[in-house]
């Protein structure tokens, strides 16, 4: 019998449990020739501002062990660039489409979102509420429970879209923050954002990120991101959508037990582009070998007694 | 799709740091052409996690070659690749180098710096089918770090060496060979490869005498495919410039547009 691998948001059913995460997968078109995108769950666009970004200087990425630390900037086209040429080609697929949102003010989301909220073939908005390479520092509004509420209220009475927070692990308790999230409003939650990182050239003796800051993800993350994401899943109502260093169907799998309901697949689309229907097809022969009928029954399931 | 999981080496040449693989693989070969790159796995595990990228070297039908010098952990790994095995590779990921048809057949310059020869040679070639005037000028620090110059000259390529210590060819770097072979006859166009400070230097050579030259750069990527928008060059646009990928925007482009003043 084939696995029903439907995911359930709530506000949305996804195909299964995979998506991509933002700022991995380009606005979706450039992995068009390696996978049908049709075959995951959805897709999460690079982060859009209003308007178009310049972004960081380079260097901006360093390889580390078993990571990568980026401090690209949030270069990006702009919402209206973005609604113009590319939405009406991802609404040709047949996959639910998430655009991650970003504004450098609270005033910044809400006219990206205003100006979203006007366009067609959008499933629901991702508030990037956490990238760590935009301020200085790596501040951002989800480093505190009070900024987080205030943007995310605010967002919720903008948007005619379901509103996901997507959460930054550079905190002291992210379960306070989640839960701010989920007081104003959220309709999801999705975690975790990169972890603010450096890498130094003992040569020069100069950071090996221009920003000398930037953001770690791959799989040297996943432990750290999968303990948020139980911490985060057993203290909230709304749905949680877990991520961090996801290279195959096994990672996506433990994710789901410690209670995300879905996953999102980032660092991997770079060294394997077709890595989200691979890792989706991975997660339906889990369930076929182990007779689990329902991938959804997985969710929530870890045993601690 | 441009991903064959297992392409086999069928061929390996090393002199020091430098490798040469051959590989047969229809399906990435198809469409490959000269001043393109490869996405190459080193390893099997996520350690190192990134693709290399690799610049195309040569192509036959159905093989292709890359030419490599080890630069770090990635490229040390694959260097130990032996014959017979295989590589999972991505690509033929850019913008090619786009032969100046209408300047022939005067002569069009390929200006190579240690491993930035490699994307020369398919150059060379495919402009010398075309009925172009090659001329390769080759630079390296001595003797032994010019393992491809027979390669060209076996093929019948002008070509002609530098070296920093003097030890073969003109003594100095290639771009004092550049400047001699200007003042010998001017090249209608320049196609250019190497370490930075060199490419500079040729892309300041051809602006001053309003030579056209394509310079092709070289970036650790992440992805090789325009998705992660890691590897940027500050290219002109208007009065200013903008931060553009050079794996998908490039990595070859005009000279007189990439800003090397920028800190990086």
């Amino acid at each position: 019998m084939t696995p029903d691998l439907t995911a359930d948001l709530g506000f949305l059913k996804l195909r299964n449990p995979v998506l991509t995460a933002s700022g991995t997968f380009g606005y979706g078109l450039e992995f068009e020739p390696f996978m049908d995108l049709s075959k995951i769950g959805g897709i999460v666009v690079k982060g859009l501002y209003y308007g178009p970004r310049e972004g960081n200087p380079p260097p901006r990425l360093v390889e580390t062990t078993g990571g990568l630390i980026n401090a690209i900037g949030l270069q990006g086209v702009g919402v209206e660039k973005f609604a113009a040429e590319v939405l009406p080609k991802l609404r040709q697929i047949d996959t639910a489409v998430f655009v991650n949102v970003c504004g450098a003010s609270d005033d910044e989301y809400l006219k990206a979102i205003e100006f979203l909220n006007a366009q067609e073939g959008i499933a629901a908005y991702e508030l990037n509420i956490s990238c760590p390479n935009v301020k200085k520092n790596g501040l951002c509004p989800a480093l505190g429970p009070d900024p987080t509420y205030a943007l995310v209220k605010q967002a919720k009475a903008a948007s005619r879209r379901p509103v996901i927070a997507k959460l930054s692990p550079n905190v002291t308790d992210i379960v306070e923050i989640a839960k701010a999230a989920e007081e104003a409003g959220a309709d999801g939650l999705s975690l975790i954002n990169t972890l603010l990182a450096m890498a130094v050239d003992i040569e020069t003796r100069r950071p090996k990120l221009a920003n000398i800051f930037g953001g770690l993800s791959g799989p040297a993350i996943k432990p750290i991101a999968l303990r948020m994401t139980y911490q985060v899943a057993s203290a909230v109502r709304v749905p949680v959508i877990g991520m961090g260093g996801i290279m195959t169907g096994a990672d996506a799998i433990e994710y789901l037990i410690v209670g995300a309901r879905a996953v999102q697949v980032g660092t991997a689309n770079f060294i394997d582009p077709a890595a989200a229907a691979r890792i989706a097809g991975e997660m339906k022969d889990f369930c076929e070998h182990k007779g689990i009928a329902r991938i959804a029954d997985l969710v929530g399931t870890l045993k601690t007694d | 799709m441009p991903h064959d999981p297992a392409v086999k080496i069928i061929k390996k040449q090393s002199w020091g740091d430098y490798h040469l693989f051959r590989f047969e693989t229809p399906a990435l070969a198809a469409g490959a052409e000269p001043g393109q790159f490869l996405m190459v796995r080193v390893s099997d595990t996520p350690f190192p996690l990134l693709r290399r990228p690799i610049s195309l070297h040569a192509k036959e039908k159905n093989s292709l070659e890359i030419f490599f010098q080890v630069a770090g952990q990635g490229t040390a790994l694959l260097a130990q690749k032996k014959e017979g095995e295989t590589l999972d590779i991505l690509g033929p990921f850019g913008k090619r180098f786009i032969p100046d048809t209408n300047a022939l057949p005067t002569p069009a310059v390929l200006v190579g710096g240690g491993r930035g020869i490699a994307p020369l040679y398919f150059l060379a070639m495919e402009l010398n089918k075309l009925g172009a005037r090659v001329k390769v000028l080759y630079g390296g620090k001595s003797r032994t770090d010019l393992p491809v110059r027979e390669k060209f000259e076996k093929a019948g390529l002008d070509i002609v060496c530098s070296t920093d210590d003097g030890s073969f060819g003109h003594h100095g770097f290639v771009t004092g060979l550049l400047e001699s072979e200007i003042r010998r006859q001017e090249p209608a166009i320049l196609y250019v490869c190497g370490p930075d400070p060199m490419m500079k230097k040729t892309a300041e050579i051809a602006a001053a005498r309003r030579i056209p030259a394509r310079i092709s750069l070289e970036s650790m990527m992440g992805c090789g495919f325009g998705a992660c928008w890691g590897c940027v060059k500050r290219i002109r646009r208007d009065e200013g410039g903008e931060w553009r990928k050079i794996c998908e925007d490039g990595p070859v482009f005009w000279a007189d547009k990439i800003i090397w003043e920028e800190k990086e």
